[in-house]
């Protein structure tokens, strides 16, 4: 830019150009704001869209069997005799979401401790944890992949089930897939606990398990709390892996080596052949997996939030 | 009141040696306490160990059926895998038109999600005191946790039943794109966070304007960290599977026409896994869609890494 | 050059020939001896980095929560060798209070007072308990502020009260030693005096050994200093001797405020 003499510029014209140029500056940071604003609006109508549309999907569903269809174990597509109830899902989901915590809980309680207690700070600590977190990055069909062809194969060398379908298996795998999520926000929780405290503790004479269970543990704990609840949501919706591995039987689990379905599997085994009023009742599955997806995901939310 | 000079001698008392805590308690303690350690790194082992059997065990039975073809050819049809597998040799034929329905897929699902999801990273960090962009960020993590089935039934409901008439591109990419939205918009706030505000005041008081602000100091300055973010909101949509199978289905043939249907990786292992005659590449495609996710996965984490200014 | 080492008297601890070495062979303690009095305050002073905290710290093992650090020489308390202690009964024979107060926010006050019972495992019968945090928290001039609340988390206490806790927390464990590292360094004016009155009523029978940074603070309340420099124990005098009349040159550049 080069600047000219003052003298050859009209001043009015200097003043027009100047209250042009701010007028521009106005505008653009309107048109931005405005744009901002209505992009934000996108997530908005999506999110309100999809429970309008699952909501609509499942309407003829809902009229159909009402709140029965919660509570009733019978899936039957047999055309002129057909009835469709989601128990035997939601007990098959939270039966091997439950069992995959249990298996992952001590993986994750006591990797975090490694990670962000024992080992803080050192390289090896730096790599289980990114090891840990590559963990997350795997795909949920190549987990089934190797539940069927590695896993499965062993549950039946152990004579816990003859095919090794079922809960356990399905469970074990998708307790691999969630420790990671059940990891990282734990870590970070721990490594917020002020080493001033611990200091505090060993002053007293407390060796490191009696610091980690008085001092660190309480701090941490509402921390720890939310990732696990947050790595629950997560086995909740899992889909494929739990396809591959727990049978896709449509029956209450018995025990932990039996068969079963889940409200994913079920929508992934039947959706593409679906129509009608067994389509609108996989849609009111896909709901209810919704529904409690986000309150589960909620609930884990509002702990962070309560400690920040 | 002055009461550190009113202290009572009676009040104090030290220790005497026989307050000592016993040697059989400091025993029993230190030995919980090693025992805590030893389970400590025993289940972190068992963790870790994981890792390298679930990566070990598909490099070890993956690596042999990767050969050029499997990148230039589509998939073989049952008969020849059959043919190939009874005869012993490696099953002709690739996952090109997987590769390239990925991409395809994936660059569609970016171009939707990137742009929205930049936009209401920007919004929400602009605005964070408001509570409705709270709301907006609360909705993010709610779309977040929405199992990627469900995210595959709407997009069925929305794409496949009304517009496409079928299974199609443009459906799956709608469902990626529902996926990647909230991770870039909640990456892009957080890389937004890390731009020290002494730069953004910097700005304003040489009396740039707002839009410049965000565009010319915001964005640049947080680049890397908005490129990281988009880098692993790809990779965890390109190993989806579930929302694939209920919006794209498949195809036998490379397809570019967005209102077909189309393959995927992730759904040809599906389709070789119900394939007995294709275990073989269902090795193969499980190494080469691993691979390329956890590449991108690190490379992710090294770009977050490098954004430290 | 340590004139407090020659009169024999009834010292408690002793300090002989003790160096700290850390991952990066850097001494941050150069062989120190020292003996520290009975019933006094001694206070460590230094410029920072001098190895005054690392001393201190090494007194009840603290140092040792550093990874790689690598100790030589002895420290007799009375006649045993505390490298040759556990560290559970060396530490409750030697407490320690911190630079910033460091109370245990998620337990109440009067669980905070008893946190070394809890902490080691120790039970105690009800009567006990409520008698040791009473006369812990009298001993601490914190009883008529908290009498009422002992039940509650301690977070609405300030700096200065939350820093007495903690004298209390360590008073209630009956040590012989209390360690102080730059206890009032986070603290007003006003809490600083209290604490210091604090320290001389804890004298008539407690050992208290300083470590601050504020000389004016080592002249009030201390009854014999250490001069530290570059891991050096310079100078160990009464504290009257050294501010008076520094024998070395370097002790009494840093007394004249030419560095630190």
């Amino acid at each position: 830019m080069f600047i000219l003499p003052l003298d050859t510029i009209h001043e009015g014209s200097m003043k027009f150009l100047y209250i042009q140029l701010i007028l521009m500056q106005v505008n653009s940071d309107k048109i931005l704001k405005r744009v901002l604003f209505a992009a934000s609006l996108v997530i908005l109508l999506i999110a309100a869209a999809m429970v309008f549309s699952l909501f609509k999907g499942s309407l003829p569903s809902i009229s159909r069997f009402g709140w029965g269809f919660l509570f009733s174990p019978e899936w039957d597509p047999t055309q002129g005799r057909e009835h469709y109830g989601a128990l035997l899902f939601i007990v098959g989901t939270l039966l091997t979401s439950v069992v995959a915590l249990i298996i992952a809980l001590p993986l994750a309680f006591f990797t975090s401790l490694f990670v962000a207690e024992y080992f803080r700070g050192t390289k090896i600590a730096t790599i289980v944890s990114t090891l840990v977190d590559l963990l997350a990055g795997i795909p949920s069909i190549i987990y089934g992949l190797w539940g069927f062809y590695m896993l499965r194969p062993f549950i039946v060398t152990l004579g816990l089930s003859p095919q090794g379908f079922g809960v356990l298996t399905s469970a074990l795998v998708l307790a691999i897939m969630v420790v990671p999520y059940a990891t990282s926000l734990s870590n970070n929780t721990i490594m917020m606990v002020p080493n001033e405290l611990k200091e505090a503790a060993y002053s007293l004479g407390a060796t490191r398990l009696e610091v980690i269970r008085n001092v660190i543990l309480p701090s941490a704990r509402s921390g720890m709390t939310a990732s696990y609840i947050l790595a629950f949501g997560r086995a909740i919706g899992e889909t494929l892996a739990v396809t591959m591995l727990i049978g896709n039987e449509n029956i209450i689990p018995k025990g932990l080596c039996s068969t079963g379905n889940t409200m994913a599997s079920v929508i992934a085994n039947q959706f593409g052949e679906a129509s009608g009023l067994q389509l609108s009742s996989l849609i009111e599955i896909g709901l209810l997996l919704f529904v409690m997806t986000t309150l589960i995901n909620a609930a884990g939310k509002y702990i962070i939030k309560k400690i920040a | 009141m002055d009461q550190t000079t009113t202290l009572n001698k009676k009040y104090i008392s030290t220790l005497s040696d026989k307050d000592d805590i016993g040697n059989l308690l400091i025993r029993s303690r230190k030995l919980k306490d090693r025992l805590f350690k030893i389970a400590a790194m025993f289940f972190s082992f068992i963790t870790i160990a994981m890792v390298f059997l679930i990566i070990g065990s598909l490099l070890a039975k993956g690596l042999k059926q990767i050969n050029w073809a499997f990148f230039t050819q589509v998939a073989p049809d049952t008969f020849s895998a059959m043919m190939a597998k009874s005869s012993g040799q490696v099953i002709p034929g690739g996952i090109v038109n997987g590769i390239l329905g990925s991409i395809y897929l994936v660059a569609l699902a970016s171009a939707m999600a990137v742009p929205f999801g930049i936009l209401i990273g920007v919004y929400i960090y602009e605005n964070s005191k408001k509570r409705y962009a709270a709301i907006i960020r609360d909705i993010a993590d709610i779309l977040q946790g929405v199992p990627s089935i469900v995210i595959g039934i709407i997009a069925y409901i929305w794409i496949v039943v009304p517009l496409t008439k079928g299974y199609s591109v443009f459906a799956g990419s709608v469902a990626l794109a529902i996926m990647m939205l909230p991770l870039i918009v909640r990456s892009t706030e957080e890389s937004l966070k890390m731009v020290p505000e002494t730069l953004k005041e910097a700005a304003i008081a040489l009396g740039t304007p707002y839009y410049k602000v965000i565009l010319r100091v915001l964005i640049p300055s947080s680049f890397s960290g908005l490129m990281g973010g988009i880098l692993l909101a790809i990779s965890r949509v390109l190993g989806e599977t579930a929302p694939l199978m209920l919006t794209t289905l498949g195809n036998p043939q490379v397809n570019w026409h967005i209102e077909k249907p189309v393959s995927a990786v992730p759904l040809l292992i599906w389709q070789f896994y119900n394939d007995p005659n294709m275990v073989d590449l269902i090795w193969s495609s499980a190494v080469f869609l691993m691979g390329f996710v956890l590449i991108l996965n690190l490379a992710s984490r090294w770009i977050c890494a490098k954004k430290k200014i | 050059m340590t004139e407090m080492n020659d009169k024999k008297d009834d010292s408690i601890l002793s300090i002989e020939h003790l160096s700290i070495r850390y991952s990066d062979d850097k001494l941050a303690v150069k062989d120190v001896s020292a003996k520290v009095k009975k019933k006094t305050i001694t206070a460590i002073m230094g410029p920072s980095g001098c190895g005054k905290t690392t001393l201190l710290r090494a007194i009840n093992r603290m140092h040792e929560l550093y990874p790689d650090i690598h100790t030589e020489g002895k420290i007799m308390l009375g006649d045993e060798n505390i490298y040759d202690m556990s560290t559970i009964n060396l530490r409750r024979r030697i407490g320690m209070v911190f630079q910033r107060p460091n109370p245990f926010p998620t337990m109440s006050i009067y669980d905070n007072v008893i946190a070394g019972y809890k902490l080691n495992g120790i039970h105690l019968k009800r009567s006990e308990r409520d008698e040791i945090v009473e006369r812990s928290l009298k001993n601490v001039a914190l009883w008529d502020e908290v009498k009422d609340s002992l039940h509650s988390r301690g977070n609405f206490l300030s700096g200065g009260q939350q820093q007495r806790l903690c004298v209390a927390r360590t008073l209630a464990f009956k040590p012989k030693i209390i360690l102080l590292d730059e206890p009032t360094s986070a603290l007003d004016p006003i809490s600083t005096a209290k604490i210091e009155d604090l320290l001389v009523e804890l004298k008539q029978e407690y050992t208290i050994i300083l470590v601050t940074h504020n000389m004016s603070q080592a002249a009030r309340i201390s009854d014999n200093a250490m001069f530290m420099y570059l891991g050096e124990l310079v100078e160990y005098d009464s504290t009257k001797d050294m501010f008076t009349n520094p024998r070395d040159p370097r002790t009494e550049a840093y007394l004249t405020g030419k560095f630190g």
